[in-house]
C-alpha cells in the first residue's frame, strides 16, 4: 500500500486538515494510539523547533527515530540528494524531509515508497508549520474563517508565509499581507490564491495593524538588502513593540514561526498577546497528527 | 518578394509569432549538421499578424506533441504536414496541459540540481513546476 504525503498545502483540502486537527487534539489528551515503526528526519539545513517536534511527536506515538547528519554522511563524499533518499526510504517508515532546494520533498516522494513529509523546502513551503499555524489560531481564537490575519514581515522569502497563506484563504479568513517594498509576496502566487479561493487579499507596505485578531510576524532579513542603511532602517520600522499592540484590539494574538531575533521586542513576550510559545508548544501534537495521517491514509 | 521553393515531404510551420523561427527549429533538434533542407524565413509580412516567422523543414513530419511544445513559443503557430508536395494534414499547435520535457527557470529549484524529472503542469495561462510549484510563462521553459 502506498500512503500519504504531506508535500504542500496546495495538495490538501479543509477535510484533510480537520482530520489532521481531530488527530491533534486527541494527542494533547493523551488519547493517541501507540504504534510501532521508524521516521527517519532528514534535514539538509539547520532546523532546531521542526526537527525536534517531529522527533518528539514520533516517540511519543510509540515510534522510534533514526536522524540523518549531513556533516557525517556519505553527503560529503558527494552523494545525491536522490541516492540519500533512496538509501533512507529502506530504513524506515516514514521520513521527513528538510533541504534549501524547492521541490526537493516533492522529489523525495517521487523516489521514496514511503510516506515523506516536507519540514520545509528552499522558499517554497512549509505546511505543517501551516497547520501549526492554523491550528494555533483556531484553539486561541475558536474560530479561523473570518480572523483578519495580518502578515507582517518578509513575505517573498518566507517559505512559512506561503503556506500560511493558501490555508488561511481556504478556511476564509481576512488577509492582510504588510511587508517593506521589495519583500513582498509575489504577484502571481496572490493572484492565483485570490482565483483559486475566489477572495480579495489587501496588500500594504505600512504597518497597520487596526481590526487585526492575530498578527503573524516574520523577521525582515537584512541580509536581503543590498544598502545595510536602508536594511536597518526597514527593520526597525517593521519592528513590533508593545506600543503597536496598544494600538490594536484588546484581544489581538502575535504568532511567530520562530526563531525570532528583534523583529518583536522583548517586552511582547510576557504581554498576554504573545502566543508563540504556545504555537511552538501545538508543534508536538500536530506533528503527532500528521504522522498518523501519512502512515494510516492511502495515497 | 522572396521565394523558397516547395518540399516534397517534410512539414511547414506558418503563423509564427516574428523572431521566434529560430529557437522553433532548436526546439525541433534542427543544428547544423541537419542533412536536409531547411528554409527559415523572418519578418514576412502577414495580414493578420502583421510579421510573422515561416520555418520549411524537408525530412520530417512534425508530430501533435512537439507541435504543442511550438505553441509554447508561438501559440497561433499552424503546423503543415507535407508529402509528395501536397499538405495531407493541418492543425494548430496548442498549449499542453502537461510538459516533461524543458528546464525550470528558477535555480533554487531541486531539479536544476538533479535533473530528468522536470514536469510542469498548466495553471491558467502560465505553467507550474511541479516541483518547486512556481509559474512560469511557456516560453520560459524552453
Amino acid at each position: 500500500m502506498i500512503y500519504m504525503d504531506m508535500l504542500s498545502m496546495r495538495d490538501l483540502d479543509k477535510e484533510t486538515i480537520e482530520t489532521i486537527f481531530s488527530r491533534a487534539q486527541k494527542a494533547e489528551r493523551g488519547k493517541s494510539s501507540q504504534r510501532n515503526g521508524i521516521v527517519a528526519t532528514a534535514f539538509f539545513e539547520p532546523s532546531t523547533r521542526t526537527k525536534l517536534s517531529f522527533q518528539s511527536a514520533a516517540e511519543r506515538l510509540g515510534m522510534k527515530v533514526i536522524d540523518f547528519l549531513t556533516e557525517t554522511s556519505s553527503l560529503v563524499k558527494g552523494e545525491s540528494f536522490s541516492d540519500t533518499i533512496r538509501m533512507l526510504d529502506n530504513y524506515c517508515d516514514a521520513l521527513v524531509v528538510r533541504h534549501p532546494r524547492e521541490g526537493s520533498a516533492r522529489l523525495a516522494a517521487k523516489l521514496a515508497l514511503h510516506p515523506v513529509i516536507n519540514g520545509g523546502d528552499g522558499g517554497n513551503e512549509h505546511p505543517t508549520q501551516a497547520l501549526i499555524d492554523l491550528y494555533t489560531m483556531r484553539k486561541e481564537k475558536g474560530k479561523i474563517a473570518g480572523l483578519d490575519v495580518v502578515l507582517f514581515g518578509d513575505l517573498k522569502h518566507a517559505r512559512t508565509m506561503h503556506s500560511l497563506i493558501y490555508g488561511l484563504a481556504m478556511f476564509g479568513a481576512k488577509i492582510t499581507l504588510i511587508s517593506p517594498e521589495g519583500l513582498e509576496a509575489s504577484p502571481e502566487f496572490v493572484k492565483s490564491i485570490e482565483k483559486r479561493f475566489g477572495t480579495a487579499i489587501s496588500s500594504k507596505t505600512r504597518p497597520d495593524f487596526s481590526g487585526a485578531d492575530v498578527i503573524y510576524s516574520t523577521r525582515v532579513q537584512e541580509e536581503r538588502f543590498a544598502d545595510k542603511y536602508e536594511a536597518k532602517k526597514v527593520a526597525e520600522r517593521f519592528r513590533l513593540g508593545l506600543d503597536d499592540l496598544e494600538k490594536a484590539k484588546k484581544d489581538v494574538i502575535v504568532l511567530h514561526p520562530l526563531p525570532k531575533r528583534d523583529e518583536i521586542s522583548q517586552e511582547v513576550d510576557s504581554s498576554v498577546h504573545a502566543k508563540y510559545f504556545q504555537q511552538a508548544a501545538n508543534a508536538v501534537p500536530v506533528r503527532m497528527g500528521i504522522i498518523e495521517h501519512c502512515l494510516e491514509v492511502e495515497k | 518578394m522572396i521565394t523558397v521553393e516547395n518540399i516534397t515531404n517534410g512539414t511547414v510551420i506558418d503563423h509564427i509569432a516574428a523572431g521566434r523561427g529560430k529557437r522553433i527549429l532548436g526546439l525541433l533538434g534542427i543544428e547544423d549538421d541537419y542533412p536536409h533542407r531547411v528554409a527559415l524565413m523572418i519578418n514576412v509580412p502577414s495580414k493578420k499578424m502583421g510579421r510573422k516567422d515561416i520555418v520549411k523543414i524537408e525530412g520530417i513530419s512534425v508530430d501533435e506533441p512537439h507541435a504543442n511544445l511550438i505553441a509554447l513559443l508561438s501559440p497561433h503557430a499552424t503546423v503543415n504536414i507535407v508529402k509528395g508536395e501536397k499538405v495531407v494534414k493541418k492543425f494548430n499547435a496548442e498549449l499542453p496541459e502537461k510538459l516533461s520535457i524543458g528546464r525550470c527557470p528558477n535555480p533554487d529549484c531541486i531539479t536544476s540540481a538533479e535533473r530528468g524529472h522536470e514536469e510542469f503542469i498548466k495553471d491558467g495561462e502560465f505553467y507550474r513546476c511541479a516541483y518547486c510549484e512556481r509559474l512560469f510563462k511557456g516560453n520560459e521553459l524552453v
